[in-house]
């Protein structure tokens, strides 16, 4: 399966199914975000039941607290 | 004092966003900056070079060497001498521009005191270095009404959003918790220009808003990363909660509530803990520094007292703050307090 990430290619050996489980993978789990879905933004509560869909553009923007 | 020429300010008036007007309204407006560190450093700079007319900076530090490679306002002296950054920046800031009404506090932000500092500002800039302060930050600004700057950077990374009470949705609507682990600039790093980057955002959103440009505002959260050519603007108006426990229909100001601020905070970018006493306390540093030069190093400025022991630093103040340096862990931290000041 092929998402567009922040912008780049990346494509994930099985479907990764929702949105909720893309996050959950090892190199965002730990980080809070917020979530663009082709342009939309998505809230934490729909995380789980928005489907991923081949070509998908995905923008992830993560906090930091530094300053 | 050297008096100011009468074209300071006339190529900030000559841009159409703010014009005569608008730089009175700047010469009007309260400004309080929360951390003078390197966000803090640089928002403070503009702020006054902008002609505002009173800028107020909070920090509960003291520079350091490893401070100098991007926090603006302070000299090699600065760090030899271990100033409180809120005193070597108001000092600096007021020779930038003798015009601005400039005070540095050397304090800790927490629930019970933070209203003492917000209570006749235009708009509080956010430069901390950590999330449990601007929560408390959030909080009051949105009870009270006061628009404020998110903005964070670590690495080659930064964020930033404006908060507007009552219009966009606040930091708690975006955030449901205190964010634990991800990037500090411990592990990430740190360069220059993703701190002048965040501050030019920052501060160009205040400008917009002291100067009367509310439309101008930018609505969105904006996030970069100046390594890999990443930019990206969210409009979050969206998320703004209902629910929230900040800024929804049943808000209770959770993070304003007594006690909801740890006693003990592991410092952003330093092998350091910072311990609290329980309720403010007032000491009197010579006296300290007579009993403990027992155990190790004891020197003293007007703002601080510093122990060097064999494994440890201790900066004592006289709020009864203690850092602990050369650990990075509450729990061994605490013992060392506690060995020292019961």
């Amino acid at each position: 399966m092929k998402l567009y990430i922040n912008g780049n290619e990346t494509r994930l050996g099985e479907a990764c199914g929702t949105l909720a489980d893309l996050l959950s993978r090892p190199e965002w789990k730990e980080r809070r975000m917020i979530v663009e879905l082709n342009g939309a933004i998505v809230g934490k509560e729909d995380y789980g039941h928005v489907t991923l869909a081949d070509g998908d553009r995905v923008e992830l923007v993560h906090f930091v607290g530094g300053g | 004092m050297i008096s100011a020429g009468q074209d300071r300010y006339s190529r900030q008036e000559r841009f159409y966003g703010i014009g005569a007007e608008g730089q009175k309204k700047l010469a009007e407006a309260k400004v309080l900056i929360i951390g003078a560190g390197a966000l803090g450093s640089a928002c403070a700079e503009t702020m006054v070079r902008s002609g505002v007319g009173r800028v107020t900076l909070i920090d509960r530090d003291y520079v350091e060497w490893s401070n100098l490679q991007r926090q603006n306002l302070y000299s090699e002296q600065d760090a030899a001498e271990r100033m409180p950054k809120a005193v070597a920046a108001a000092r600096r800031l007021r020779s930038v521009n003798s015009s601005v009404e400039v005070e540095g506090i050397v304090a800790d932000i927490t629930a019970e005191e933070i209203g003492l500092y917000t209570r006749d500002v235009d708009l509080i800039l956010d430069a901390a270095d950590n999330f449990e302060v601007r929560m408390i930050v959030n909080d009051i600004a949105v009870r009270d009404g006061i628009p404020w700057i998110y903005g964070a950077c670590t690495g080659s990374y930064g964020i930033s959003m404006t908060i507007v009470p009552g219009q966009s949705a606040c930091l708690h609507c975006l955030l449901d918790g205190l964010p634990t682990g991800g990037d500090t600039c411990d592990t990430a790093g740190i360069i220059g220009p993703a701190v002048q980057m965040t501050a030019a955002y920052q501060t160009a959103e205040a400008l917009k808003w002291l100067s009367g440009n509310v439309s101008a505002l930018r609505g969105t959260l904006v996030s970069f990363d100046l390594w890999t050519n990443r930019h990206s603007s969210m409009d979050t108006s969206r998320l703004k909660r209902a629910d929230c426990p900040s800024c929804g229909s049943n808000r209770t100001y959770p993070y304003l509530s007594p006690g909801s601020h740890s006693r003990t905070t592991v410092l952003c970018g330093r092998d350091t803990v910072q311990i609290r006493p329980a309720s403010p306390a007032r000491l009197d540093l010579e006296e300290w520094e007579r009993r403990l030069s027992a155990h190790g190093r004891a020197e003293r400025n007007p703002y601080m007292l510093s122990l060097t022991l064999e494994k440890h630093r201790l900066a004592v103040f006289p709020d009864g703050r203690v850092l602990i340096h050369g650990t990075g862990d509450p729990a061994e931290a605490r013992s060392i307090y506690h060995r020292y000041f019961g």
